[in-house]
């Protein structure tokens, strides 16, 4: 058992991992199967220039935390959308990568 | 399930006083149905309350898939622990089983071990030691969206925490069942969410193994005495005391120990923070060395409370909160109603283990009408206090700032 003792100003502190008293491990802890539905997302990246986000980012990820990022200089973006390419291995087609960064960078909402 | 956009008066607000720092007050309808009220809070935007999500209550959603749900504020103020059904939420990766079966669920131990392991949950149920530990889980990135200047990631408020009573058993165990070889060097744990992109980098982190083996990394089975919600790692999470969430595995599958440090993304160019006090640089700062996030540090919040709420003036108004002293206990909190130049105890709770959250509470009285703001610090039992001014990191990570609630006497 790995209780420690600590020494705080004068006051005896006993912490740490506390092995259950055996009347509470006698019964064992049961775990049962679980299935679930997870909601998925309809919505949209929006307004002008939206097509290339929508065909490319949808598949890994909804749009709400993009849509939710603050202000961010075209610089940032084009950073973060790289990251996704070369880090991630999005699939981005080559010739979306402008348009996605140009229509980010424009600050939908 | 439609994720809806935000209203247009909430954008206007956010672009007039986002960057001012000014209280946005979160008034949508589903705010007023889910909780009954309306609540104020200091945050540059208002997430939407969601219902949809399975095995949980009302959370705020900052991302449908994968799921990022953040625990609604009020929350924090009615019990030091966290309820299953709204602790936060988090995942890297878009493909998560929708169905564990108790059965035939295997936890596999390899790598530079004497004996390879193939355990079922009920192997770690019965046959190791039952060990439980009150821990606050918390995302590194909590807190976010209080940095200035704004840096992109999950735009958390403060409420990417929360407090359980994990029960489990010791990694170290399992370790020693396996018998580690000398020479081992971290431990290495895996879940089973996947990426979507077969070759983008399946997310894992890494323990020293002298951390990982000291008796206190636990493998939790349940959570507040039921088992984990499946949002939150069912069947298995590692529970990695006083550290980052970053580290805490959920449907914690492999465990591998290496023969040398990891150097997998996740540990080597993910969540890295400036290897500086408070984890704190200056915004385009160059040749800032970057290490692993690890320890948390101390917090503390009013949960009663929030900014902008009227009280009276010239009478006793209790104030309340919670705190947690980071990668120990809390020894003290202090509260100031005076900028910060004097500060008074404030009574705490009952302690439920020094990696949980401690409730506080105190009583503070203004003479004059207007505006006043209430400051808490903790200070954890290493003597650590909370920095008076924020810090600032690209990742956004680690936030600890002393936090102001801005009363209102009338």
């Amino acid at each position: 058992m790995s209780t420690r003792i600590v020494s705080l100003k004068g006051i005896i502190i006993v912490a740490a991992l506390v092995p259950l008293l055996a009347g509470a491990a006698a019964v064992p802890f049961e775990l049962k199967s679980v299935t679930v539905e997870l909601p998925d997302s309809t919505r949209m990246f929006e307004g002008a220039g939206a097509d290339a986000a929508n065909n490319n980012c949808l598949a890994c990820h909804s749009a709400s935390m993009v849509l939710a990022q603050p202000p961010l200089s075209k610089a940032v973006w084009e950073k973060v959308v790289h990251k996704m390419i070369d880090t991630y291995k999005a699939p981005v087609a080559p010739e979306d990568v402008a348009a996605i960064v140009d229509y980010l960078a424009a600050g939908p909402r | 399930m439609a994720e809806t956009g935000r209203p247009d008066h909430m954008i206007s607000r956010r672009r007039m006083l986002g960057s001012a720092g000014a209280l946005v007050a979160l008034s949508s309808p589903s705010w007023a149905t889910a909780l009954g009220k309306v609540v104020l809070e200091s945050r540059p935007w208002a997430p939407e309350i969601t219902t949809a999500f399975p095995q949980k209550g009302p959370m705020l959603l900052q991302r449908t898939r994968p799921p990022l749900l953040e625990t609604p504020w009020d929350v924090f103020d009615k019990s030091v622990f966290t309820p299953n059904d709204q602790f936060y939420v988090r995942w890297h990766w878009a493909v998560i089983p929708t169905s564990i079966d108790a059965d035939s669920y295997k936890l596999n131990v390899h790598g530079h071990v004497n004996a390879e392991l193939s355990l079922s949950l009920r192997d770690i149920v019965r046959d190791f030691e039952t060990v439980e530990l009150a821990a606050v889980n918390q995302c590194s990135g909590n807190s976010r969206a209080f940095f200035e200047p704004q840096v992109p990631g999950a735009e958390w408020g403060n409420g990417a925490m929360g407090n359980a009573l994990w029960r489990g058993v010791r990694l170290k165990d399992v370790l020693d069942r396996a018998g580690v070889k000398g020479g081992a060097a971290a431990v290495r744990l895996r879940g089973l969410d996947e990426p979507v992109v077969a070759d983008a980098p399946h997310f894992m982190k890494s323990l020293a193994v002298d951390h990982a083996r000291d008796g206190e990394v636990m493998i939790a089975y349940a959570s507040n005495g039921a088992q984990l919600p499946l949002l939150n790692g069912f069947p298995l999470r590692l529970v990695v005391p006083g550290w980052y969430s970053t580290y805490w595995i959920k449907m914690l599958s492999d465990i591998e120990v290496l023969d040398k440090p990891d150097d997998n993304y996740w540990m080597k160019t993910a969540y890295k923070v400036p290897d500086t006090p408070h984890a704190n640089m200056i915004p385009g700062e160059k040749d800032v060395p970057m290490v692993p996030i690890s320890r948390m540090v101390p917090r503390s919040f009013v949960t009663n409370l929030a900014s902008g709420a009227k009280v009276p003036a010239g009478k006793a108004v209790s104030v309340r909160g919670i705190a947690f002293g980071g990668d120990c206990g809390v020894a003290t909190i202090d509260v100031s109603v005076d900028g910060g130049k004097t500060w008074q105890p404030a009574r705490l709770g009952k302690d439920e283990g020094r990696y949980g959250f401690r409730q506080w509470n105190t009583d503070v009285a203004f003479a004059a009408q207007g505006k006043h703001a209430v400051m808490v610090r903790c200070t954890n039992t290493d003597g650590v206090s909370q920095p008076a001014t924020p810090n600032w990191n690209p990742g956004g990570y680690m936030r600890n700032v002393i936090e102001t609630t801005e009363l209102v006497a009338v």
